[in-house]
């Protein structure tokens, strides 16, 4: 088989890509329910009732979209300048280990600041301890030339050891009868909630404003240019006079960051302290809905809705059909392989020979 | 010091570094096979999840434990199937169509495992591979076959691919692609074929974790193996000789780990000992980077035609 490239691509099938991706997710999925046993149309039903049908459903799966969106940015932006970031995971937890370290830490030693610069502090710290964690790759994939895949995917494995270290040690509510947790935060930097009598907190309108703020980076600004031109050809933009690896650390530090946030942002809205099964794969999963989302920025606010709410759907199907909730992880997989086809088959034809 | 001493004089010390090395070599062996012929595969820890539950499950249904290895096999090569025709057929991202085959193999396994079992607590066991005690060689009787098998792999893979024209095609298309189309290689055809059997052994060595290390299927049991094995074959410079020096080194640090958290002999808190094989494995490949041989067209996707 050979790829031709089309010189245009139809508006027929620049919508058909998307909507055959799905068709082919679900037809996937389908023949899983089957296997454990189910009703597929009723399991589908309950699926995107659990997810989308109700106020309350619809609350759960904006909360479970706020870190997604993130992660899913620090995806993008990365991608975008071909630093393939995998290590969103452990920069979740170095924000998460820095917020609580700045927001609950000295409780009873004095050390007191008006709420409102803590919780300026409690975000940049967050930001800052994602930022440092991805610059170490970006540095060594510049200078010396290592793939940042790797180290970034080790040091994930690296941090959530940390973190249990410290929730053993020097972060552990003693309080908490032995359970792994860290302190609380103040109660002051906790966010206030957006609907009252649900989880879903203002996190919500930072994160889809962060992705405003990154879209108009990435469009208007002499970064995003470089950034856009170092993901296209980084021995053209390098000739062209783009300061390649400036740029890297630049994108590396912009990407940790988010992903720094995302930490900051579950532990001040959802969480309040720290544990070690905070995030179930947020990291991995911004990677997915930055792939969805075709890099763009806010697409990758809809991409985040989209899968947060097959998790939470999958949760409360589960519970009501005995399907295992892995077919959430089945379905955003399987997602993410077909909607990457359906695009390259709007740029390609297969010829068969 | 003389803790360590102790440690390294006792025998069962290196029967654990040969045992902890077996899924690495195995894994390594099988990155390496893909990465020669230019094609990166970080489907693999997903791959070795997938094997690690295939080929227990075809023995726990009553099949010998061979049959359950050639199915674990089995399985890597139809994920590796899906991997070349995504980067080779297709000529997607290398990276992105790796981690959605980790995402789908691991999803589907759980999946796979929650359905046949649904309300058990305990794993179901099955009985391992015994020792190869009629070997009459100290550390390796202690093994079960599947180490001999990894260990016998390791000259093999070597002699295929310097020694017969088949290790030359393959090291030409993740050279040079271009060079070997011209000769009348197809690309295409010699990456599809490296990385299904370099996914098979990706799949073997899940099966070891199943069938041989343990005698059941956890979740989380595979816990980043599958990425170390992706650093091992850069400190290796992509030749199977050092895979296995790097494997069982790696194996060594890990073993020596084990033994100093337990017994009460750790001064420091079991995460920072946790900790060390995956600090190992980065400060290798920075060690490695400057003179680090990459094939030169590894992650590069190779379109007919198109330069």
């Amino acid at each position: 088989m050979q790829l031709v490239k089309r010189n245009t691509s139809s508006p027929a099938a620049l919508v058909l890509a998307p909507v055959g991706a799905v068709l082919f997710t679900l037809l996937i999925s389908a023949l899983l329910v089957l296997w454990a046993g189910a009703p597929v149309g009723q399991t589908y039903g309950l699926l995107l009732q659990g997810g989308f049908g109700s106020v309350f459903a619809l609350s759960e799966t904006l909360t479970r979209a706020v870190p997604l969106m993130l992660t899913g940015l620090a995806a993008a932006v990365a991608f975008r300048a071909r630093l393939f970031n995998i290590g969103a995971e452990g920069q979740l937890y170095v924000g998460a280990l820095a917020a609580v370290a700045v927001g609950g830490m000295h409780g009873g030693t004095g050390f007191e600041l008006p709420p409102a610069l803590l919780f300026v502090l409690m975000l940049l710290a967050a930001a800052l301890a994602g930022a440092l964690l991805l610059l170490g790759p970006a540095l060594m994939k510049a200078r010396l030339g290592v793939d940042e895949v790797v180290t970034t995917l080790l040091l994930n494995f690296i941090v959530l050891l940390l973190v249990s270290l410290m929730l053993d040690g020097p972060m552990k509510d003693p309080t908490a009868m032995g359970w792994p947790q860290s302190v609380a935060l103040l109660a002051d930097l906790e966010l206030g909630k957006l609907i009252a009598q649900t989880r879903l907190h203002n996190g919500l309108l930072g994160a889809c404003a962060l992705a405003v703020l990154v879209w108009a980076l990435l469009k208007y600004t002499v970064l995003g240019f470089d950034i856009r031109a170092v993901g296209a050809n980084p021995r053209a933009a390098a000739f062209a006079g783009v300061p390649v690896t400036r740029t890297v650390v630049l994108v590396a530090m912009l990407s940790g960051a988010l992903a720094g946030l995302a930490g900051a942002i579950e532990v001040a809205g959802r969480t309040s302290y720290l544990t070690l099964d905070m995030s179930p794969g947020y990291g991995y999963s911004g990677i997915v809905i930055a792939m969805l989302a075709g890099l763009h920025p806010l697409g990758v606010v809809a991409a985040s809705v989209f899968v947060a709410g097959v998790l939470v759907g999958a949760d409360s199907m589960s519970r009501a059909v005995g399907v295992p909730t892995y077919i959430a992880d089945v379905i955003v997989a399987t997602s993410l392989i077909s909607v990457l086809v359906a695009t390259l088959l709007t740029q390609y034809k297969v010829k068969f020979k | 010091m003389t803790e360590l001493l102790d440690i390294l004089s006792n025998l069962s010390f290196w029967v654990a570094v040969l045992r902890i090395a077996t899924p690495l070599i195995l894994g390594t062996l099988g990155v390496l096979l893909c990465e020669r012929a230019g094609v990166l595969n970080l489907g693999i820890e997903g791959i070795m999840v997938a094997g690690a539950f295939t080929g227990w499950l075809t023995v726990y249904a009553g099949a010998p434990l061979w049959t359950g290895v050639a199915v674990a096999a089995g399985t890597g090569a139809v994920l590796g199937l899906l991997h070349a025709f995504l980067t080779v057929g297709l000529a997607l991202s290398q990276h992105v169509s790796g981690l959605g085959i980790t995402l789908l193999a691991t999803s589907l396994s759980y999946y796979g495992y929650r359905v046949s079992f649904p309300k058990v607590s305990t794993p179901p066991t099955i009985t391992p591979f015994a020792e190869m005690g009629w070997l009459g060689l100290p550390v390796l009787a202690q093994q079960t076959p599947l180490t001999l098998l990894a260990l016998l792999l390791v000259p093999l893979l070597g002699y295929v691919l310097y020694r017969t024209p088949l290790g030359l095609s393959v090291r030409m298309v993740g050279e040079n692609p271009q060079a070997a189309e011209g000769q009348g290689v197809s690309v295409a055809k010699v990456r599809t074929g490296a990385i299904v059997a370099g996914s098979a052994l990706m799949g073997m060595a899940g099966s070891f974790l199943t069938l041989s290390a343990f005698n059941a299927f956890f979740f989380n049991m595979v816990n980043g193996r599958g990425w170390i094995c992706v650093a091992l074959v850069v400190f290796a410079s992509w030749r199977p000789g050092k895979a296995l020096l790097g494997a069982l080194l790696f194996a060594f640090f890990d073993a020596i780990q084990l033994r100093l958290q337990q017994g009460g002999r750790a001064v420091l808190p079991y995460q920072l000992y946790l900790m060390l094989p995956y600090v190992l494995s980065i400060l290798a490949l920075v060690l490695v980077a400057r003179k680090a041989s990459y094939p030169q067209a590894l992650m590069k996707p190779y379109r007919k035609g198109e330069r």
